[in-house]
């Protein structure tokens, strides 16, 4: 019986392991969950709270960076979610940090780690706002 | 039905024409800096005058405009006023990690497109300069998959210029929350001519020599490639720290397992943003640098014979979702080309699919 080539079974490994996020997609706990559960989300503190150009920077960084899947007006566009809901409304400012630094890439959020935290407090600022 | 497709024809023609147009300008640049195209049209001068004969008008005052465009200077001038009128629009998108060569953990957003070209210029020594042209279509597929397809062609001084072939990328995040180092798997399908000169990464015994061989010859010779990557990346305060790790094989010839790294360390130029809009804002800018090069083969796995770039890199994003990024790659041995100039201009379009679907 042939031998795989070398390169074929590395292949078909990496293939096996880039099915990870397809299987792990099935646990079904919300951001929300996820975040109340990191013990770091819960002592965060928003630095900006209160700032009026953290609020108008956010919001300049929400229209950048969110308004294509969330809509300008925070109503959700096709199937994102409404950033007007109660579950965001009720979330504190250190578990939506959270969110913007991990996202939710089983439900097709991003992760914005890339963004600095300083942005991302910026973005907080501005979303604690529109309730 | 016209009316149905005019608005979205319209708005694809506003968001494509901005990046053609950037594009073309940094090729001219190169072409006039390589000295394939003429900065100033050259006027035939006047034949002299014989018994009887009228003197003929110069070239140039009645040249179709098409020919005047060929002009350097002319065509520079042109895309110049268009980019400067399109840099006035407002900044929609931030910037990302500006990397040329190195592969952070950031993939496409899902339903995202982006273009991009990527260019790279050498003059090797003993031989002729060079510009490849690397076409980029990368696609958003899930949240933790992207999907991308390349087309490469080149162009040699006194060789003329070569379609040299596509490869097919994917990226997985195989970990689906944010950790202090976080994993991504590259695997890529290549298969391009002899002739090709992207240098998209340097592995096994890759040096400037590679570059010297005609293209008459080497655009006869095909190469099939299957390439990994691990890729490790690290967001920390805003700066970013990413490692690859290269293993390349040629399936079509007997050739033996290759390998190569990348590492870059980059970061915006302002953590916090500007509470208004503006185009030359500093957290408009990324800086960094990179460093690459191979690692020999499975056989002579090691850095004898291999070559080594450092590459500090500079990317601006300019209005409507277009990232300009530019990198001189300084070779660090006498394997590696002097110099490698390479710079990208990519555009990205929000919620592509989405948009294809109808739904928009």
């Amino acid at each position: 019986m042939k031998r795989l080539p070398a390169w074929l079974a590395a292949a078909c490994a990496c293939l096996g392991l880039c099915l990870c996020p397809a299987l792990a997609s099935r646990k079904h706990l919300t951001w929300l969950e996820r975040a109340n559960a990191d013990p770091t989300a819960a002592r965060l503190t928003n630095p900006y709270a209160g700032q009026e150009d953290a609020v108008k920077a956010g919001e300049k960084l929400y229209q950048r960076y969110c308004s294509s899947c969330h809509g300008t007006d925070l109503a959700g566009v096709d199937r994102n979610p409404s950033l007007r809901s109660p579950t965001v409304r009720s979330a504190s400012p250190g578990a939506l940090f959270w969110l913007l630094r991990n996202g939710s890439l089983e439900r097709g959020m991003p992760a914005w780690s890339y963004l600095p935290p300083q942005q991302r407090w910026q973005l907080v600022t501005w979303l604690k706002t529109m309730e | 039905m016209l009316d149905t497709l005019s608005a979205p024809l319209i708005k694809a023609v506003l968001w494509i024409a901005p990046f053609l147009v950037t594009s073309v300008y940094i090729t001219d640049i190169t072409r006039i800096t390589m000295g394939h195209m003429p900065f100033r049209r050259a006027r035939l001068s006047p034949p002299r005058l014989g018994a009887g004969k009228a003197s003929e008008p110069s070239a140039g005052a009645d040249d179709p405009l098409f020919m005047q465009l060929t002009n350097g200077f002319s065509r520079l001038c042109m895309l110049t006023a268009c980019l400067l009128a399109w840099m006035c629009l407002p900044v929609l998108r931030g910037a990302e990690a500006p990397y040329l060569v190195t592969y952070g953990h950031r993939l496409e957003e899902p339903g995202n497109l982006e273009i991009a070209t990527h260019q790279v210029a050498g003059s090797p020594k003993g031989g002729n300069s060079f510009l490849n042209t690397l076409m980029e279509i990368e696609y958003g597929v899930k949240s933790w998959w992207t999907t991308e397809l390349y087309l490469s062609g080149q162009g040699t001084r006194h060789e003329g210029a070569v379609f040299t072939g596509y490869r097919i990328e994917n990226r997985f995040r195989p970990l689906l929350r944010e950790h202090w180092i976080n994993p991504v798997l590259y695997i890529e399908w290549v298969d391009v001519n002899g002739a090709d000169k992207s240098l998209r990464e340097v592995v096994g015994h890759d040096t400037f020599e590679d570059q010297l061989e005609p293209n008459s010859e080497t655009r006869h010779e095909r190469k099939r490639e299957v390439e990994g990557k691990l890729i490790l990346s690290s967001n920390f305060k805003g700066w970013n720290v990413s490692e690859n790790f290269i293993a390349e094989k040629i399936v079509n010839h007997a050739e033996p397992w290759e390998f190569g790294y990348a590492i870059g360390v980059s970061r915006p130029l302002a953590m916090k943003a500007k509470p208004y809009r503006c185009n030359f804002c500093a957290e408009n800018f990324h800086a960094g640098v990179e460093v690459y090069g191979g690692l020999g083969t499975r056989h002579e796995f090691g850095l004898r014979g291999t070559s080594h770039y450092l590459a500090p890199i500079i990317a601006w994003t300019l209005p409507n979702n277009t990232t300009l990024e530019f990198s001189p790659g300084f070779g660090l041995n006498q394997n590696s080309h002097g110099v490698l100039w390479r710079f990208t201009v990519a555009r990205e379009f929000n919620q592509f699919g989405r948009w294809l679907r109808g739904m928009r």
